[in-house]
Parts: structure tokens; C-alpha cells; sequence
């Protein structure tokens, strides 16, 4: 017999009487859906993100080019950047190639209030290693996409067939020496999140 | 299977103790994430709930693995997954080898698992040429040192600062007498980065496998299971069994326990779902049984699957603060290590339920509710029924079995007892007392509350 | 009413105060006791060390002693959580479940049964609280700080009827103190850290004595307080609730 029939059988012989399967929906009342945005902004920052509250994207633009050194390889998912940033060349780069990326710029469209993530999927990546092998990260979200828990969350992406995605909740870190909480690790140095606000 | 006669828990754990401050700095630091822990927790009301919730998924789950199983490998079929089942470490350790060599490369990156812990994966594929670099910082700590991790979430959590940074120097070349946690992170970082540009095979763990979609999720804060996984032309990604769980909702309840739990974040930095290979990479899947399915069919201890690793038993665990990791002679260490040893080597793991007080704190914080202490209870009973217990032991307990089966024996060994206490101390108070070491012995008194009774009550 | 008065082997052995105490407390509130002669121990220390098997003689012992009671009520968290677990007969099952059913530890049977909301007790002292774990965590005598759950303690809603009483806070609540049955003995190096660590949790808050609803602990406990030359004491939560004005 293959070691899978082994295992398998192994299991059948073993396994318990079965039991049902809980309901997940009670848990979604006790989410607090008061002014998600605030919620998340607050969270966010707390695990080490920058966050900005903007009108429309071409603010996101303005601030970047305050906060990041020129001459550097910026990237971009976002078609709009296109006269900041590589949004195409970088498609048909080998994986490795993207190690001296500094900045990437990548739009999701879901974000979670209770730990200040943002789910993005791999066509919003560009290519799948872009969000951690860029030396800084930037996301931007419209805030009508925020939900306030990871129920909320589970229940907008649904059964999506994306090949590859991920919650991100902010830069790199480790506090593996001695519990000293340092930020950038092997993934981004930094997270900024721009939250657009519509009137 | 048993192996050479290792030092046991007690013995290691007195070793550990000769250096009070430090039994002290590694009781603080752990305390400390408990207290992390807590401060998040208590933001959920619901939390309770939730812990309610993941238990009876997960108890549910083991009641029909078998068809989760195949559902999940179907699916990960389907998604371009090549799936691999190993039914002992051994097998897991020479299908990932054999993966290796089909490609010709003689590295690889590492990412957590401690599965692979488990089966000694390193050391297996180092014995036969290749190299292995773990790329979580605190595993690549605990690597460079030639040491296991001591936590399953915190390796080298037993490591102070200046010892990190005198590993560095010895093996990275940074200079000496470094201990800045921001620069050796720096240092960590551009050397590993290095690492994942250059190998074509990564390995990860796997946190979760959802049987709906067939697709696995990998949690860290450092984001190195993504850069070695996604710079790779081969992921390996290696798994217990018992990590299936049927539906993708289902992550949202697991994934809000999870860092809560461990560190006291709501989630880790990546939570990253793996469903499909990238176009021209290789993805497999490694399922593993290595003891799980025994395991499974223990009525009394099969609950001990339920576990989503996330350490908060070792945390809150007042033994394991001051005994540390190695004390438990095991890969998985700290309560929940000492009900899942013993299924599989009762004899060299005999030790591990007896190194508790059972004071039930790791039960009621561990996020699927496992009856931790309950379990260590029982797997006394069996490991005593089974043997592995001195003649002394026994005969010591027959002893008090025979004692105080009988009021009058009982009586009259206690008030010998006292008598001795009082009139020749030095028969009890000397180092062969174990008691005595650091403790007096209470005073005798008078008289028993029996006698007391009897003379001042009568025979009421 | 009447109950059965179970004595802990080693209360009975080396702290008889606490168990007169137990009496007189339980007297003074209108309770007729009686204290079966015939009684030893509940079988613990053998059923903890994995010898479960050998518990045989004391729970026919117990059952012998305490069957017909119909409250069985003992100044020990532990021994009535064993008793409440793991008291089982093979002739005669239906009566273990029956005592298993009807046993109390000290403090949960004054706040729960006999509901007491006020006592004649004086002890103005520092007084520093130890939560016995498998009063705490077994039996709900308290709540635990581990759960997200309204926090409650039966043993301090009774020393707060007390007289003069201060409690102190304590850094570290409900940690064991490393006693934990022949742990305190095969596991010595951390059997003493642990209870190191907790009395010295009580000494910076200035405790002058160290109560609690579990001699085993308290035992622990004064062993490395009088190693150390403290003065202070242990006593147990009954001898507080029995004293009275010097």
C-alpha cells in the first residue's frame, strides 16, 4: 500500500465519531461597525504604519514625492503613477530581478478595522514577491472598503480563485532578540496606507 | 522507538536553575508576552466565543479528517499543488530530499516549520550535502548556534542580546561586542537576503490547510516565508495532517486567536494564502502522519491535534518560565509538548507529563480549548501503567496506598511521624530530603486534629 | 443542617488549627458537624503521581465515611476537586456519584449554600491573598485572569466581612505557588523558585501574613518563609474567619 493509503486508512480506523460543524455567524454580531475608519487608522498606526487620509489619488503622488528619495526604482501597480513609476517594465522581470526595487505602490480593495490590514491578491501585486521584496511599501485603499473584522473580510473575498494572496498588517518586524520589537525584518522597512475619503 | 536515556526534565530543569537571575530575566520576558496576550484578548468581548468556535471546528475537523484530507488534496491537485503524503518523519525527510536532488541544487531556505523540527529535517538533509538555512531570524539564531529553538514562536527566546551579537561576529563577521537589536536585525537581514536571491528551493510550514479550496496559509511577521517562497523556482511546503480545516471562512475565526494568542498582535504581519503555483514554479505539499494518526485514536488525547502552535500555553506555563524550552528534551516544548511527546516515545518522553504543577492555566488559554492539564493527568496514569516508573516510585506509593487504606495505620504512622519530627529533627532535616533543600519542614505539632477531636469532642 | 467534615490528611497531620478553625467556623454558623472518626485521605498525592490505581482503598474509605451526608464539606480546593474528579467504586458507582455531588470546599460552601453575608470576625492585619489553583481553576472558587470573564473571588467576599482586615494587592494574581504534590519534591529546583517568586509577590506589598484556601500551598510557602527568617506567617482562610477581637 502507498503511504497515502497507509495514512488514510490509518486515519479512518482512528478517527472520532463525528460532531457537528459550528456556526461562524454568531460571532459577526459583536463586531463594532461604528466609524470603521477611525478604527482602522488607529490600529494601523499602532502596528507601525504611516497612514494618510486623502481626497483622491493624485495626492498620493504630491506626498511621495515628499517622502522618498529620487533616482530610486519605484514601482507601480497603479496605472495613474505611471510619470513616477515603472507600471510595466517591471511585469516581465524575473522575480530576482525586483531585489533593488525601493518603493511599490500597489492598490487593494478590502481592508480590516481590528488589525489594520489590507487584503490584496496577486494580479494587484504585479508579480507575487513586489510587496516584500520592495525596501518600502505603500497601499493605497478607498476607505468604503474597510470592514471591521476578518469575518467581514472572509465573507467579501468568498470563494475567489486568486492563485496567491495576502493580508499584509504593516512593515516587516521581529522582536526575536531579547522581545525588542524591530521594525523591518527580511519584508518592507516601512508601510504607508493611503485611505482615500470620498465627500 | 526509543533512544538513549537523555537527562530528564528535573535534572535539566535544576541545571537551568543554578543561575537565579536569568531563570528570572527568561520568566519576566515570557510573563510579559502573557500579559500581551491578555491585554489583547480582553478588547473581544466575544473572545470566549471565539475560543468556543475554533474548538468545536477543530473537534469536528478530527471527527472527519479523512474526508477533509482528500478533499484538500483533490483541490490542491486541481490548483497545480503536486501532493506528497510521508507516514514517518523519515519518509517526509527523503521526499523533500529526493525533490532537491530531482533539481540538482544542493541548498536550500527554510522558512518555520516546526514539523520539520519534528523529524530533524536539517540534519537529515545535511548528512547528505545539503545545506539548510533557516531564514526566521530567531531560528537563524538558534542555527548559527547549534542549538534547537526553545520556543515554538519565540526560538531563541532563552538567547540574551550580547549573545546573539557575539553569534554574529563568530559567523556573519559584524564586529565584536555587539547587542543593538536594530543592527543586528540589519545585519540578519542583509545576509539573508542574499540567501533568498540565490536558492531555488524554499521550504515553509504551513499554519493552514482549507480542504474547501486546496490552497495553504503560512503566518509571519518577518515576511521570510514569502521571500524565500516567492524567489524560488520549487516551494516545498511540509504539514501535519491535522492541520486541515474544511472552509476558507473558517480562517477568520483561526487567524483572530492566532497572534493574539502568541504575541498579543490582532494578526502577524503576512498572512499569506498559497493556491496556485506562480506560472513556471514548482509548488508541493508535503502531508505527514509521523504519529498522528496513534495519536488520533487516543480517545483521552486526541484533543491535542486541535493545536494551532501558537505557544500561549508555554507562555502563561509558570514551569516552563522557569525551566525553559530545553528542559523538555523535545521539539515541541512547554505543556502542549508534553502531551504530544509521549505518543510518540513514551519511554523517552516519560518525564514530560510529570514536569507540572497542573495548575490549569495553559488550558484556559489555550485558543482551541484543548483540556491541556486534564491530559497531562492522564497520560500519568499511562505511563505508569506502562512501566516507566522507578521501583521506588512504586513501592513508595504502595506504601502510601497501604497507609492510608487504614485509619489505624494511618494514625500511627502520622503520629510516629511527628514524634520523630520532634524529638530527632535531624532524621528528616538533612540533605536526603529533598524538602529540605530550601524548605523547613512544618513544625509538629501537639497533637492531630483527630486526637484534638477525641479528647475534646468525644465519640460524637 | 448537618455535614460531613472531611479533614486533609496533612491538615489533620500538621495544621489541626486550621481544621478547628473549619469546625468552630462552621458551628458558629449554625451547622451541625460531624467528623466521620474513620476518615484518612482523599487519594491525591497517589493519583497525581500516575497511581490512580492504587486509590482504590481510600475512595472506598471515603465513600464508607461520607455516603450518607448530605453536604461533605473540607478546608481544601484540592481534595475536593480529586474527590469532585476522579471518586469512583466498582461495587457501588451510583453512591461515588452521589458523594461527588455533594462535596464543598470551605469558602464556596459559605458563599454558595450557606450564603453568608456577614461575620463576627476581627483581624486587623496586612493579609495578602494566595488563589490556590485547583480551588481557583477546578472548583470556580475564583475567577482566573486568564479568561475574558467578570472577575469574582468567594474567599475575598468573605474576608472582606472581616474586621480591621487589609488585603493587598499582588503583582502576579493567580500564579501557582509550585507546590503541586510530589512535584514540590521530584521537581525541588522549581517547586522552590515558583514558591520563592510568589512569597516574594507578597512581601513587597507588605503582607504580614499569607492566607489562602489550600494548606498545601500555604505549607510550601512557610517552608521557604521560615528558611528565610520572615516573619511572616501563613495562616489558613478558616483561622481569619474564625478569629475574634484579642
Amino acid at each position: 500500500m502507498s503511504s497515502r493509503g497507509k495514512v488514510l486508512s490509518a486515519i479512518r480506523a482512528n478517527q472520532p465519531v463525528l460532531t457537528a460543524l459550528p456556526n461562524v455567524e454568531p460571532l459577526k454580531a459583536y463586531a463594532n461597525q461604528e466609524n470603521l475608519l477611525a478604527q482602522y487608522t488607529t490600529v494601523a498606526t499602532n502596528i507601525g504604519a504611516k497612514v494618510y487620509e486623502i481626497k483622491n489619488i493624485n495626492e498620493v503622488k504630491a506626498i511621495i514625492q515628499n517622502n522618498f528619495e529620487a533616482g530610486k526604482r519605484i514601482v507601480s501597480t497603479v496605472a495613474e503613477l505611471s510619470d513616477l513609476a515603472d507600471t510595466k517594465e517591471y511585469l516581465s522581470d524575473l522575480p530576482v530581478q525586483l531585489a533593488d526595487v525601493e518603493l511599490a505602490i500597489l492598490q487593494s480593495d478590502l481592508a480590516v478595522a481590528e488589525n489594520g490590514a489590507i487584503w490584496i491578491t496577486e494580479d494587484q501585486m504585479g508579480q507575487r514577491v513586489l510587496p516584500f521584496i520592495t525596501q518600502h511599501l505603500v497601499a493605497i485603499v478607498n476607505a468604503k472598503n474597510i470592514v471591521a473584522t476578518m469575518h467581514d473580510a472572509y465573507s467579501v473575498i468568498g470563494i475567489t480563485t486568486q492563485g496567491f494572496g495576502a493580508f499584509i498588517a504593516g512593515p516587516s518586524k521581529t522582536a526575536d532578540i531579547e522581545q525588542s520589537l524591530v521594525i523591518g525584518a527580511h519584508g518592507p522597512r516601512s508601510m504607508s496606507l493611503f485611505l482615500i475619503k470620498e465627500d | 522507538m526509543s533512544t538513549m536515556p537523555t537527562k530528564d526534565h528535573a535534572e535539566l530543569a535544576g541545571q537551568f536553575n543554578t543561575d537565579e537571575s536569568r531563570v528570572d530575566w527568561h520568566d519576566e520576558t515570557l510573563w510579559w508576552i502573557r500579559q500581551k496576550r491578555d491585554k489583547a484578548v480582553n478588547q473581544l468581548p466575544e473572545w470566549e466565543l471565539l475560543r468556543e468556535t475554533a474548538s468545536k471546528i477543530k473537534e469536528h475537523m478530527l471527527s472527519n479528517i479523512g474526508n477533509y484530507l482528500e478533499a484538500f488534496e483533490a483541490n490542491a491537485l486541481a490548483n497545480g499543488i503536486t501532493v506528497h503524503w510521508a507516514a514517518d518523519a523519515k519518509e517526509h525527510n527523503e521526499i523533500v530530499h529526493g525533490i532537491i536532488k530531482k533539481h540538482g541544487v544542493n541548498r536550500m531556505v527554510k522558512s518555520k516549520s516546526m514539523l520539520t523540527e519534528e523529524c530533524h529535517l536539517n540534519e537529515y538533509l545535511a548528512e547528505n550535502g545539503i545545506e539548510v538555512i533557516d531564514s526566521d531570524l530567531g531560528e537563524r539564531i538558534v542555527q548559527l548556534a547549534k542549538e534547537p529553538p526553545s520556543h515554538i514562536v519565540l526560538p531563541c527566546i532563552h538567547k540574551k542580546k550580547e549573545e546573539i551579537g557575539d553569534l554574529f561576529h563568530e559567523h556573519l563577521g559584524t564586529p565584536a561586542g555587539l547587542s543593538d537589536p536594530q543592527i543586528l536585525t540589519e545585519t540578519a537581514r542583509q545576509h539573508l537576503r542574499e540567501v533568498f536571491l540565490t536558492r531555488k528551493i524554499a521550504l515553509t510550514g504551513v499554519n493552514f490547510a482549507v480542504a474547501e479550496t486546496g490552497e495553504f496559509v503560512v503566518c509571519t511577521n518577518e515576511g521570510n516565508a514569502d521571500m524565500g517562497a516567492h524567489l524560488s523556482e520549487v516551494h516545498i511546503a511540509s504539514m501535519g495532517f491535522e492541520k486541515v480545516i474544511p472552509k476558507r471562512e473558517h480562517l477568520g475565526v483561526f487567524l483572530r486567536l492566532l497572534t493574539r494568542s502568541a504575541t498579543g498582535q490582532p494578526i502577524t504581519t503576512y498572512s499569506s494564502h498559497y493556491k496556485k503555483p506562480r506560472p513556471g514554479q514548482e509548488m508541493h505539499i508535503v502531508i505527514v502522519d509521523n504519529g498522528r494518526s496513534i495519536q488520533l485514536g487516543r480517545k483521552d488525547f486526541r484533543n491535542s491535534l486541535k493545536c494551532i502552535r501558537c505557544g500561549a500555553c508555554m507562555n502563561t506555563c509558570p514551569v516552563y518560565r522557569r525551566s525553559g524550552g530545553h528542559s523538555y528534551h523535545n521539539a515541541i516544548s512547554g505543556p502542549i509538548g508534553s502531551i504530544l511527546a509521549p505518543n510518540l516515545d513514551m519511554e523517552k518522553y516519560a518525564d514530560l507529563p510529570f514536569a507540572s504543577t497542573l495548575c490549569g492555566s495553559c488550558s484556559n488559554v489555550c485558543p482551541v480549548k484543548i483540556d491541556i492539564h486534564d491530559q497531562l493527568y492522564k497520560w500519568r496514569q499511562v505511563i505508569v501503567k506502562a512501566g516507566y516508573t522507578t521501583k521506588t516510585k512504586t513501592a513508595s506509593m504502595k506504601m502510601m496506598e497501604w497507609t492510608l487504606s487504614s485509619p489505624g495505620i494511618y494514625h500511627a504512622a502520622g503520629k510516629a511521624g511527628r514524634i520523630v519530627m520532634k524529638y530527632a529533627p535531624f532524621a528528616v532535616n538533612n540533605a536526603l530530603n529533598p524538602w529540605y533543600k530550601q524548605r523547613d519542614m512544618p513544625k509538629p505539632p501537639a497533637e492531630s486534629f483527630d486526637e484534638w477531636y477525641k479528647k475534646n469532642r468525644g465519640n460524637r | 443542617m448537618t455535614v460531613g467534615l472531611f479533614i486533609p490528611c496533612y491538615v489533620d497531620q500538621f495544621y489541626p488549627g486550621a481544621a478547628i478553625a473549619t469546625l468552630q467556623l462552621l458551628e458558629k454558623l449554625g451547622v451541625t458537624v460531624v467528623y466521620p472518626p474513620k476518615q484518612t485521605c482523599c487519594g491525591q498525592p497517589m493519583a497525581n503521581s500516575g497511581y490512580e490505581h492504587l486509590t482504590t482503598g481510600c475512595n472506598e474509605l471515603f465513600i464508607d465515611n461520607f455516603s450518607g451526608f448530605d453536604y461533605i464539606v473540607s478546608p481544601s480546593g484540592s481534595c475536593i476537586l480529586h474527590i469532585k474528579d476522579h471518586l469512583h467504586s466498582e461495587s457501588r458507582e451510583n453512591e461515588a456519584v452521589q458523594v461527588r455531588r455533594k462535596v464543598y470546599e470551605l469558602t464556596e460552601f459559605l458563599t454558595d449554600i450557606l450564603k453568608v453575608d456577614r461575620l463576627d470576625a476581627v483581624f486587623p492585619h496586612k493579609v495578602g491573598v494566595h488563589q490556590s489553583c485547583h480551588g481557583q481553576r477546578g472548583l470556580k472558587i475564583s475567577q482566573m485572569t486568564e479568561l475574558v470573564a467578570a472577575p469574582f473571588s468567594k474567599p475575598v467576599q468573605l474576608l472582606n466581612m472581616v474586621k480591621g482586615i487589609e488585603l493587598i494587592p499582588l503583582s502576579r494574581q493567580d500564579e501557582c505557588c509550585g507546590f503541586g504534590g510530589t512535584f514540590c519534591v521530584a521537581e525541588e529546583a522549581v517547586s522552590v523558585k515558583m514558591g520563592v517568586d510568589r512569597v516574594s509577590d507578597h512581601l513587597e506589598h507588605g503582607a504580614e501574613y499569607i492566607t489562602g484556601a489550600d494548606m498545601s500551598c500555604l505549607m510550601h510557602m512557610e517552608g521557604i518563609l521560615r528558611r528565610r527568617g520572615s516573619k511572616v506567617k501563613v495562616l489558613h482562610i478558616a483561622e481569619i474567619l474564625n478569629s475574634s477581637a484579642q
